[in-house]
């Protein structure tokens, strides 16, 4: 037996207060890993790759050329360097983890199919200057793609190459601006709602427009009568985002079309949520006249930390004779032809009655090929049936986030019925003080990615919530409990939001600090040169 | 449907929630009149994994990989090899399905990456600064062009002759609408670059000289001569890069005078992919940053004072400054930079150096056996791991009839440049560490062949 216990004394309990005040020798904490620079680990006679020694010496005609130090680039052997990666890569957060809800942005699963199949050497392993004959396969992914994509938009025709979304909206630009200067119609005018993506504006100006902005209706849309009244002859066009960056659909979209080329302009649609209406509306029977779509968002190619994208553009009858170079063109004889500069004029005669007028080559080589191979995948694991399935499921995901959230966040345009692929909220009504900033970081000690903020910025303190079609009803439902939770926190003016997130590698980060005196490559005095 | 994991209960149960009774009043804002009834027709249906598979590995067999057979082309995208954990460690989910780094707290692995990656193509360049990367080469081109037209307020652009033609036209295409000028030529059929002529084409009003080093025919010409005539003008050089393998041997752009230089970063760590996805290099003078398009990573501290990584000098791009952004670029290469920069931490300085040496000892051994044969001319003077050789007849229908022989024998300069006569019969050929002692030979005897007309 004991005594019985008068001391107070209580069982060690595991909670915070026993853990050491003091850091870790190793700066790790647990599986919390801290992991130096290459530039601290390596130097440059360390080495990951057996190579052979060289047989013949460097050429005399080249000595004048040659480097006079090793470049100072620190090298690893295989362990050190697998290690420095896989350390780096637990501080990351990715789908492969949990929901990633970030609106506009579509992170979605990306299927391992399709990274297996990009792999495939008559893939991954062909040079883009090959002969014709020998990359039938090659060229094929490619038509079957731009097939695909002519009939899920209803469109015309497609150009492959551009490499990213913005990329795209280039391209189609472009395309307006030389089908108005091929009719000698200078134009200097696009009109842009102002809850479009950044990148809009800047395509625009990029390409010598003019930017102006186009107003909003209350109800979150583009305001067609406004629209209608600033028509003229000098707007070239319009670039509408549809479904619209607050998640809503443009119902007017027809009715601004025929306005637009009423008044001889073109309709550019950002095809960044196409995944909301993949196979329930063609843009095509909206008068679209270009629209680029983001592969890594609709088609699930993986956003790999900010890229590689790839963005084909859509291209209506009026436009698709301007497109770039170089493109893909099947003949009746089943040759998948390769279309570049030297037999332009002549495919022109064959497929565009001789009015194939291309703007010309916006990037070397032929388009973004690992990303046609895993799109294509993935829109054939799908088809027809599953691809409308998508777009319901994600509408369906959103606004059922959109209901279970309205009563602790402002939704602004919740009253004017559904939302499409994402649910917009608002900071009116958190306590003095908080803001959405404070949300998403609350919602990173959840162990959530945040979704994304401050866009569109028509909307105060925006939240844009994207689940996509890809989180079952369970992983959305922990998204929803914690988002609540945290919401309510922030209206009830809970201080401790203020210092989230408090679990992660790193706390909040000084931006201001990176952006004053920017520090943008290692450096140490100690270095070899 | 395998990636859908919504089930047929749990739509009912939300749309209960939602408080509507069926999927389609949720798509009530579309028009009726322009509303799909169903899948669209003439296009299949769902497929198994097994099937998809099927169907793509059908399109892949369908192709001459360059793994299968003798192997010779470059022209701004090589073949390297790439070890095998670059290719593991970049399918990481925390890596592969991350997006751009917006919460810095939660993506520390991939900008410390980003960090790495820009110092490790700065030191490569000779460059003060990189930046997170860009689409590929011949775009990255094109933003230096426009990022020199900020800096020197000018508008004329003078290009080398010898740039990549498909650098070339994406530069000419853009400045069909942005009103630059640009003066380009073609390549001179002659063994070291036409620096004088080059040079005697600045004037006062040139904003940039766009020169790339090694030049399209392989050469390696003289840089600082350029860099010197272009800042006596007021103008800046352009250094274009489209096989950084090369700088493990020839001094980098930076050190001969270079103001920005590009490259296309596809070698180390990418593959060749059929063109895309490739990676765009971009490094200039710190004086220059803030005309810097795309992202840029840098330092900072956390709450808790320790280092850390995150976007930075986002006043700049699009996101913030819209119509007046220097760029509208948004998504770049964030993988591939990734695997670039693996690739490069395998191979460190003295690995990159030897790789280069052995990639320059192949390319000797080429030119000496392709030398003997009867007919050829070497036009180099010198090169790195590509040179140009003059052929008696056209060279796209000698690659034809060498490729009829399942030898993959270089790129033509008539496909590079059609219609230039006195281009067409000249041939590029390529030589990486990959290119063995048999490639060699199967290369000289199926020209030989081919040029004797033995041919099958």
């Amino acid at each position: 037996m004991s005594a019985p216990n008068k001391s107070g004394w209580k069982p060690e309990m595991h909670t915070g207060g026993n853990a050491p005040a003091s850091p870790t020798v190793s700066g790790d904490r647990g599986l919390m890993l801290e992991e130096k620079l290459i530039f601290e680990l390596g130097s440059s006679s360390n080495c990951g790759v057996d190579i052979d020694e060289p047989e013949y010496d460097v050429m005399p005609s080249l000595s004048g050329n040659l480097r006079m130090t090793t470049a100072p680039l620190p090298g690893l052997a295989e362990p050190e360097a697998v290690r420095h990666y896989t350390r780096l890569s637990r501080q990351n957060y990715g789908i492969d983890l949990g929901p990633f809800p970030l609106g506009s942005c579509t992170m979605k699963h990306n299927p391992r199919l399709n990274e297996k199949v990009a792999r495939m050497p008559g893939f991954a392993d062909v040079h883009p200057l090959q002969p014709v004959q020998t990359v039938q396969g090659a060229l094929g992914v490619i038509n079957e793609l731009a097939h695909w994509l002519i009939e899920l938009t209803g469109m015309y025709g497609v150009a492959m190459t551009p490499k990213a979304g913005a990329h795209g909206e280039l391209c189609g630009v472009l395309c307006i601006r030389s089908a108005l200067e091929a009719n000698g119609d200078a134009r200097e005018v696009f009109l842009v709602p102002e809850s479009a993506h950044g990148t809009n504006p800047a395509t625009a100006a990029f390409a010598g427009y003019r930017v102006e902005n186009i107003p909003a209706t209350p109800d979150g849309r583009v305001d067609l009568e406004a629209l209608k009244a600033r028509l003229g002859p000098d707007v070239a066009g319009v670039m509408i985002t549809n479904p619209n960056t607050c998640g809503l659909f443009e119902r007017d979209l027809k009715a601004i079309s025929d306005a637009v080329h009423a008044a001889g302009g073109y309709v550019y649609c950002d095809g960044a949520n196409f995944n909301a209406i993949v196979g329930k509306v063609r843009p095509g029977d909206l008068g679209v006249d270009a629209m680029h779509i983001n592969l890594h968002k609709t088609f699930s190619t993986p956003h790999g930390g900010g890229g590689p994208g790839s963005g084909p553009v859509v291209l209506s009858e009026a436009l698709a004779p301007y497109g770039p170079l170089p493109y893909t063109a099947r003949t009746k004889d089943g040759v998948i032809h390769l279309v570049e500069e030297a037999d332009a004029d002549a495919f022109s005669e064959e497929h565009f009655d001789g009015k194939m007028r291309s703007f010309g080559r916006m990037a070397a080589f032929q388009g973004q090929m690992g990303m046609f191979t895993r799109a294509l995948a993935y829109i054939r694991s799908h088809g027809a049936d599953g691809l409308r399935q998508v777009a319901e499921d994600c509408v369906l995901n959103a606004n059922y986030i959109l209901r279970s959230l309205e009563d602790v966040l402002e939704a602004p345009y919740a009253d004017a019925g559904p939302c499409m692929h994402e649910a917009l909220f608002s900071d009116n009504g958190l306590a003095e003080g908080f803001s959405t900033l404070d949300i998403a970081k609350g919602m990173i000690d959840e162990g959530f990615h945040p979704m994304t903020i401050y866009f569109p910025l028509v909307v105060h303190g925006a939240m844009l919530i994207e689940p996509t079609e890809t989180e079952s009803k369970d992983g959305t439902d922990r998204l929803i409990a914690s988002l609540r939770s945290v919401a309510q926190r922030a209206v009830a003016g809970d201080e401790s939001l203020h210092g989230a997130p408090y679990f992660t590698p790193r706390r909040r980060l000084d931006e201001t600090l990176a952006a004053r005196k920017p520090i943008l490559v290692y450096k140490d005095e100690t270095d070899e040169t | 449907m395998r990636y859908l994991p919504l089930t047929a209960d749990d739509r009912s149960e939300m749309l209960a929630k939602i408080g509507v009774g069926a999927i389609d009043d949720l798509f009530a804002d579309v028009p009726a009149e322009v509303r799909l009834d169903g899948p669209i027709r003439d296009l299949p249906m769902h497929a198994s994994e097994m099937a998809v598979e099927r169907h793509m590995g059908r399109l892949s067999s369908q192709n001459l990989s360059a793994g299968e057979a003798p192997f010779f082309l470059g022209a701004g995208a090589y073949r390297h090899h790439i070890p095998a954990s670059v290719d593991h460690l970049i399918q990481r989910g925390e890596f592969l399905t991350a997006y751009t780094p917006y919460q810095p707290e939660i993506a520390q692995g991939t900008l410390q990456v980003l960090f790495e990656f820009q110092t490790q193509v700065a030191r490569l360049f000779g460059t003060d600064v990189a930046n997170a990367s860009m689409y590929d080469g011949s775009t990255a081109c094109w933003e230096a062009v426009a990022m020199a037209g900020r800096i020197t307020k000018r508008n004329r652009v003078v290009l080398s002759g010898a740039l990549h033609p498909h650098y070339t036209s994406t530069v000419k295409t853009m400045a069909k609408f942005t009103r630059d000028l640009i003066a380009d030529a073609l390549p001179t059929i002659q063994g070291t670059p036409d620096n004088s002529g080059l040079i005697a084409r600045i004037d006062d009003e040139t904003s940039a000289v766009v020169v790339q080093y090694p030049d399209i025919l392989g050469r390696v010409g003289n840089l600082q001569e350029v860099a010197d005539a272009a800042h006596a003008k007021g103008a800046l050089l352009i250094a274009v890069v489209t096989e950084p393998v090369a700088l493990g041997l020839i001094e980098a752009p930076g050190a001969l005078g270079a103001d920005i230089v590009v490259g296309e970063g596809q070698s180390i760590g990418v593959g060749l992919n059929f063109g895309g996805p490739y990676l765009g290099l971009f490094g200039c003078r710190q004086k220059y940053v803030r005309q810097m398009p795309g992202r840029l990573c840098g330092e900072t501290v956390d709450a808790d004072g320790r280092r850390s990584f995150v976007l930075t000098l986002s006043t700049r791009e699009q996101h913030i400054r819209r119509e007046k952004a220097t760029s509208n670029i948004c998504t770049n290469s964030g993988l591939c930079a990734l695997a670039f920069s693996i690739h490069m931490t395998l191979l460190g300085g003295g690995g990159l150096n030897k790789l280069a040496r052995v990639n320059h000892s192949r390319a000797r051994q080429t030119a000496q056996r392709l030398a003997k044969v009867p007919d050829v001319t070497i036009l180099n003077d010198n090169f790195f791991n590509e040179f140009a050789v003059m052929l008696p007849r056209d060279a796209r229908d000698v690659v034809r009839e060498l490729a009829d022989m399942n030898v993959l024998g270089g790129v033509s300069l008539g496909r590079l440049y059609p219609g230039e006569e006195q281009l067409a019969n000249g041939l590029l050929v390529t030589v990486t560490e990959t290119t063995t002692a048999d490639d060699i030979e199967a290369l000289a005897s199926a020209l030989e062949q081919v040029l004797s007309g033995e041919a099958a």
